[in-house]
């Protein structure tokens, strides 16, 4: 888990603007991120988080407002003079150049003099695990090894921040996986502040101690993963992390340690085990996601099943399977409801024969836990 | 292996091999005529009479001719590297910014390529008679002056159409990544894109030598009495009667254009094989 102890801000984005002619590609976002931190910028693309992390390295400048690092102010200081060190989305590994001198580049500008510079990239290539691989050149390296000749060239530089761009996209799934737990544990090691971009919500999810998600230019939540998940602010936010069952709904009663709320698509009263907050004049969105739905028999003759911390007949619905998909290690069910709304349900399968327990065409109830669903006010 | 031959199976199809070799010959027969006719022992060169090295030591003997060698080789020396640097940058400037009017400086670089030789050549007489005079009667090098401008801006364009075409495979991350290693704009263009360029450079290098070293027509109009350019002095000995000298000459010429091409290529096959070994 994250260190949750306060810690001195290393990055302090200022009111950011950044607009290519008529395109404003980042809207006034205001963010700081701690030392440390293995922080996200995660959201669809052409959402402004490359340009905002982009602007950080010093490749654009913010059309207004401020960046400082470290408490100074760089908004204009050129890429070359800033304490931060980028891993590109294509490596960007010097082709003409051996691993090694690839790794010696950013201390050889430096002016670090020849013996400690290869000490130091040696060093550098010991932490990313390619001792030997010096004298080669690039393109006698796979993807995953170039990955780690710019990673090993960024952190030689002993950057204060190290930046990373969509660092793990150009490989294939099961290396990306790898990488994820590399990464981390690199970080651990390095005690670097991250600062990562990238669109794959898993990959945000499994790296970083916080996350920003972003959309259209502006800032839609930060937090960290687990409260990103389990406490999403908005229908954006809950829809981009992860998949969601949304329904419109009304507060009828909303008490401190209990709220009722009335889904008039479902037909049926969902019971909270906090209380929301939320005007009873305005609409609200429940939120549910799909491994926080059970699925019950359902026979002829028998009542709904009462579900755990709530009164009878509360958050429970008739449904009939319509899919399964059937994915290994959990499988997913496309349930309808009784005025048609659709519901997706992921069951885990713990056993090997879990998957019989439901079929095609089944009648079921549908029904989650008083603490299993969110609301949503936007 | 009585296999049919496929339809691209060349060197197996005799009709190919018979026209490959007319082709060859169609080629080379005329060279091979003017080295074979500088050791002709003979005024004439018309007829064999003998093997003789006497015409290439008559070459050397004439210093008219061996000066205006030396002239075409400082003449192209000169404006190679100039049009290597003004290209490259030209090509340069024009891949990495936009500005107002880029497609007509983008016009204006080609436009010497498509310009008939015998326009520029006008151009450039009168330019150097009533705008920018060239002042006569300089020391030897600095006497070139004219023609190397004139040759510069023929070759430049074709430097820089070479070198845009390679920029053009350039990943720009790369260029950043110097930046943000640490490197000055310069530097990173010194560090990371010349060297993505070197084959360009160098095929750049090789056009602007040879469009200069044989170029006659714009020559001819820029060329005072005192620089005398190879093929200008060519032409004029021609005037008067083709001597085996003049096979000679050109065999020389020959040869040095060959070794030129030769180590470029050795250059970048070295390169090549750097990259993969």
């Amino acid at each position: 888990m994250p260190d949750p102890a306060p810690k001195r801000t290393i990055i302090e984005f200022r009111n950011i603007t950044k607009r290519f002619g008529p395109v404003t590609a980042v809207d006034n976002v205001s963010l700081t991120i701690q030392e440390g931190e293995f922080f996200a910028l995660l959201g669809p693309s052409g959402c402004g988080k490359t340009t905002l992390l982009r602007m950080l390295a010093g490749f654009e400048t913010p059309t207004s407002g401020q960046i400082l690092i470290d408490g100074q102010d760089v908004t204009k200081v050129p890429p070359n003079k800033r304490p931060v060190n980028m891993v590109f989305q294509s490596y960007a590994v010097f082709p003409h150049l051996s691993v090694i001198k690839n790794i010696e580049y950013g201390l050889k500008m430096e002016g670090v003099p020849a013996v400690e510079r290869r000490e130091r990239a040696e060093a550098a290539l010991a932490v990313v695990q390619l001792e030997g691989y010096g004298e080669r050149m690039p393109d006698q390296l796979s993807g995953g090894q170039r990955q780690r000749v710019a990673l090993a060239r960024a952190i030689v530089k002993r950057p204060r921040v190290l930046l990373l761009d969509e660092p793990l996209s150009a490989l294939d799934a099961k290396l990306r996986e790898e990488l994820r737990f590399e990464m981390s544990a690199l970080q651990d090691r390095l005690g670097i502040t991250f600062v990562m971009v990238t669109h794959d919500q898993d990959e945000a999810l499994a790296l970083a101690s916080r996350c920003a998600v972003m959309n259209k230019g502006s800032l839609m939540q930060v937090a960290t993963p687990a409260d990103l998940y389990e406490f999403p602010a908005t229908r954006l936010v809950a829809d981009f992390i992860g998949s969601v069952n949304l329904f419109e709904g009304r507060v009828e009663e909303d008490e401190s340690d209990h709220a009722i709320i009335h889904l008039p698509e479902i037909g049926i009263k969902a019971w909270l085990d906090h209380g929301t907050g939320a005007s009873e004049t305005v609409q609200i969105w429940l939120a549910l996601r799909p491994e926080k739905v059970e699925l019950h028999k359902r026979m002829n003759g028998e009542g709904p099943p009462t579900m755990e911390g709530t009164p009878p007949g509360h958050n429970v619905v008739k449904g009939r399977i319509m899919d399964i998909a059937y994915l290994g290690s959990e499988s997913v069910y496309d349930v309808m409801l009784e005025g048609g709304k659709r519901v997706r349900v992921i069951r885990p399968n713990l056993t090997r024969w879990d998957q019989e327990d439901f079929s095609w065409d089944e009648d079921v109830w549908l029904g989650w836990h008083a603490e299993g669903a969110h609301v949503l006010l936007s | 292996m009585s296999e049919k031959p496929g339809l691209l199976d060349y060197a197996r199809r005799w009709p190919l091999r018979l026209w490959m070799g007319l082709v060859f010959i169609f080629l080379y027969a005329p060279l091979v005529v003017l080295v074979v006719m500088s050791f002709n022992d003979s005024r004439r060169t018309t007829k064999w009479q003998g093997f003789t090295f006497d015409w290439y030591r008559k070459v050397f003997e004439d210093t008219e001719l061996v000066q205006s060698l030396i002239n075409s080789l400082t003449i192209a020396a000169l404006s190679t590297v100039i049009s290597l640097a003004l290209g490259t940058l030209a090509a340069i400037a024009l891949w990495r910014f936009r500005f107002p009017g880029k497609p007509l400086v983008d016009g204006a670089f080609s436009l010497p390529i498509v310009v008939p030789e015998i326009c520029m050549g006008v151009a450039m007489l009168i330019f150097f008679a009533r705008v920018m005079p060239w002042p006569s009667g300089l020391p030897w090098p600095l006497s070139l002056g004219a023609i190397v401008i004139a040759h510069v801006a023929f070759s430049f364009p074709f430097v820089a159409v070479v070198v845009r075409a390679r920029l053009h495979s350039f990943d720009r991350s790369q260029e950043e990544a110097a930046r943000d290693l640490g490197a000055s704009d310069w530097r990173a263009l010194w560090d990371v894109v010349i060297p993505h360029l070197r084959p360009a450079l160098l095929a750049g290098a090789l056009l602007a030598f040879t469009l200069s070293l044989d170029d006659f027509v714009i020559t001819f109009f820029t060329a005072g009495p005192d620089t005398v350019t190879f093929p200008v002095k060519v032409y004029s000995m021609v005037r008067f009667s083709v001597t085996p000298k003049v096979n000679a000459i050109s065999t020389l010429l020959l040869l040095f254009t060959v070794l030129l091409t030769f180590i470029a290529l050795r250059l970048q096959a070295r390169a090549e094989a750097e990259k993969t070994s």
